[in-house]
């Protein structure tokens, strides 16, 4: 069993982020980067598969710039076996990544593709989808839990809906997005850090997959939101009630 | 003539009030953009959900009713969009950001080889281009997107667009004759729960009571947090980590990766107010926090913060709405 994962590197969910005065993009400069969070579960999945059905392989994937192939060593450190990076210097919205996902993976051929539901920077939520229709190969969009069927033809996947649990059945090969819930990833231990090193990152670009990544939205500008004027601090529950029925006029 | 596409969704044979939100949207498109707004309803059994959108203003209704479609897979409904898409040629796609669309809405715009813009909350005409307002980076950034090509897919959030105003005039409805192709086998579903009837859905609801990690049971969640909701009539959320506890499901999370809600009051219940959290709330009108922290990251967002614990206060507050 083939599995691949595709893993983007962004601003890490923990650091403030910061409009550019011009608004041309966001301040980079001091920024901790890491794996999209989403993908991290993603990759550790794999590895969970790939623990149960012993054979199969892990092949991480990043589209971008030459710095996401730090973000790809620490999916092999995780247990990932091979990388690819498909190298772009210029961002690219979700449709071109998709395309250039499709074409990666008819060359790969692999059983399943295994990715994050979101990238915490984009927040677009539409690759797997896009992918999946691109490949029409079912999906299994925001998944918190994966039972492989016994030949790994089939997963039982349970989706994150607005109304709760959704199970359904896909037939590999198929895409899964992973929602936070499916697993915690485990940290990279030294010796994998050792072991990702000796492991083999591949170089692609969009042109030799003859891929046309032409991107149909582009970015204007940006700008940091609104911020709420500091509130009320209250004194007790009843001057909170008050001021939500006079003053609010909200109860 | 432009035309607009919305994408009609509803649960247990009703309209969700998230649909009026997006026909809302495709009239402020089509009072920048020009033309005319038409909306498609897929599943099986969904004349009940047409007659509720008859009075909406929409220039005619697609409905898709099949046996197939009684299960709204994205496989089937990303199917069902590109064959009414091409032959109706719309200019725009349009559905409100939810599970369901944003699990739909970006297939059937890849089988179509459109572009596409998530969760937009503004759109505006700069020179010949419509360009729109969406929100990314957990809500840290507004960036103002365009987006080119003949077809257009977009998803909207509910809370920044008005629903759609009732007129008298009645919408042409016409069946759009599906065909799925022969041979496919479509994603199975195998069960799936149903939100449970009785409190509104946040996004939906005019008071949202939100709770945190304060709590520490299901118990006490429902209790506290459940009391304050249902004396109030108001909808329960809450935060990442009661969901990650397993102490309520995931529909009631709020935030970046759950729902975004903007009440007109948000009652925030031992909350810190991580960024994440505050994503998919900080929109709301009047936000109230109750924290016994009083460095908390939460009153920082709050119109109103008390510091106090929440198994003590709030009771409180519950009897005395009860009492009055
Ligand atoms: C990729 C990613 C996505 C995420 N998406 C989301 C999301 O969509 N939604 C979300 O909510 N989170 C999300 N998170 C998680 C988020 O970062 C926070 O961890 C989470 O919101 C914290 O939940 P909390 O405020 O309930 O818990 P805590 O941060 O632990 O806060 C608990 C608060 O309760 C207070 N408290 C405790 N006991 C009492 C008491 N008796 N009375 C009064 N106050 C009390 C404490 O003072 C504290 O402020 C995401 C994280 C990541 C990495």
């Amino acid at each position: 069993m083939k599995i691949l994962v595709p893993i983007k590197r962004v601003p890490d969910y923990d650091t403030r982020i910061r409009v550019k005065p011009d608004g041309s993009g966001i301040v980079t400069e001091g920024v901790k980067f890491s794996m999209n969070p989403f993908d991290a579960i993603a990759v550790e999945e794999a590895i969970r598969i790939k623990e149960r059905l012993p054979g199969a392989e892990i092949t991480a994937l990043s589209i971008g710039t030459e710095e996401s192939v730090e973000t790809l060593r620490v999916a092999l450190a995780m247990g990932a076996d091979r990388a690819i990076r498909v190298a772009i210097d210029a961002d690219m919205d979700s449709l071109a990544i998709a395309k250039v996902l499709a074409a990666v993976y008819h060359r790969e051929k692999p059983h399943m593709v295994l990715m994050g539901k979101q990238a915490i920077d984009d927040d677009s939520n539409q690759a797997g989808q896009m992918l999946a229709g691109l490949l029409g190969v079912p999906q299994a969009t925001f998944v918190s839990k994966i039972e492989m069927g016994q030949d790994g033809a089939t997963a039982l996947c349970s989706r994150e809906t607005d109304a709760g649990i959704e199970k359904v059945q896909v037939r590999m090969p198929a895409v899964i997005t992973t929602d936070l819930r499916l697993n915690e990833p485990r940290y990279v231990s030294l010796p994998g850090i050792m072991k990702a090193k000796k492991k083999p990152v591949e170089e692609l670009t969009p042109s030799a997959l003859s891929v046309d990544c032409v991107s149909r939205t582009r970015v204007l500008s940006m700008e940091a939101p609104a911020r709420r004027k500091a509130g009320l601090r209250v004194k007790s529950l009843d001057e909170l009630i008050d001021r939500l029925k006079t003053e609010a006029k909200v109860l | 003539m432009r035309k607009t596409l919305v994408l009609i969704e509803h649960t247990q044979g009703q309209l969700r009030q998230t649909s009026l939100h997006a026909l809302g949207a495709a009239s402020e498109l089509a009072a920048v953009e020009g033309g005319t707004t038409e909306a498609l309803v897929m599943g099986h059994g969904v004349g009940a959900v047409v007659d509720a959108l008859r009075s909406l203003g929409c220039a005619r209704i697609w409905a898709v009713d099949h046996p197939q479609l009684a299960d709204l897979t994205a496989d089937r409904c990303a199917d069902v969009i590109a064959q009414t898409v091409k032959a109706t040629e719309p200019s725009f796609v349009l559905a409100a950001a939810s599970t369901f669309s944003k699990d739909l809405l970006p297939r059937a715009a890849a089988l179509l080889d459109a572009g596409m813009i998530s969760d937009v909350v503004g759109l505006k005409k700069e020179g010949d281009e419509t360009v729109f307002k969406r929100v990314q980076f957990a809500g840290n950034v507004i960036s103002t997107v365009q987006l080119s090509g003949a077809l257009k897919f977009l998803t909207i959030r509910p809370s920044a667009f008005p629903m759609a105003n009732r007129n008298a005039t009645q919408s042409e409805v016409q069946d759009f004759p599906w065909q799925p192709a022969a041979n496919v086998t479509w994603t199975q579903v195998v069960s799936r729960e149903e939100r449970v009837e009785g409190r509104p859905d946040a996004t939906e609801a005019r008071i949202v009571v939100s709770g945190g990690r304060a709590f520490k049971n299901s118990e006490d969640f429902e209790r506290v947090v459940g009391g304050l909701a249902d004396a109030l009539g108001a909808a329960v959320g809450s935060s990442r980590a009661l969901v990650d506890a397993g102490i309520t499901p995931n529909s009631l999370q709020i935030g970046q990766t759950g729902k975004v809600v903007a009440p007109e009051l948000y009652i925030a219940l031992g909350i810190s107010g991580a960024i994440q959290h505050m994503a998919g709330m900080k929109d709301s009108k009047v936000i109230v926090a109750v924290n016994k922290d009083p460095d908390a990251p939460v009153f920082e967002a709050a119109d109103y913060g008390l510091v106090a614990d929440v198994y003590e206060t709030i009771p409180e507050w519950t009897r005395r709405i009860k009492g009055s």
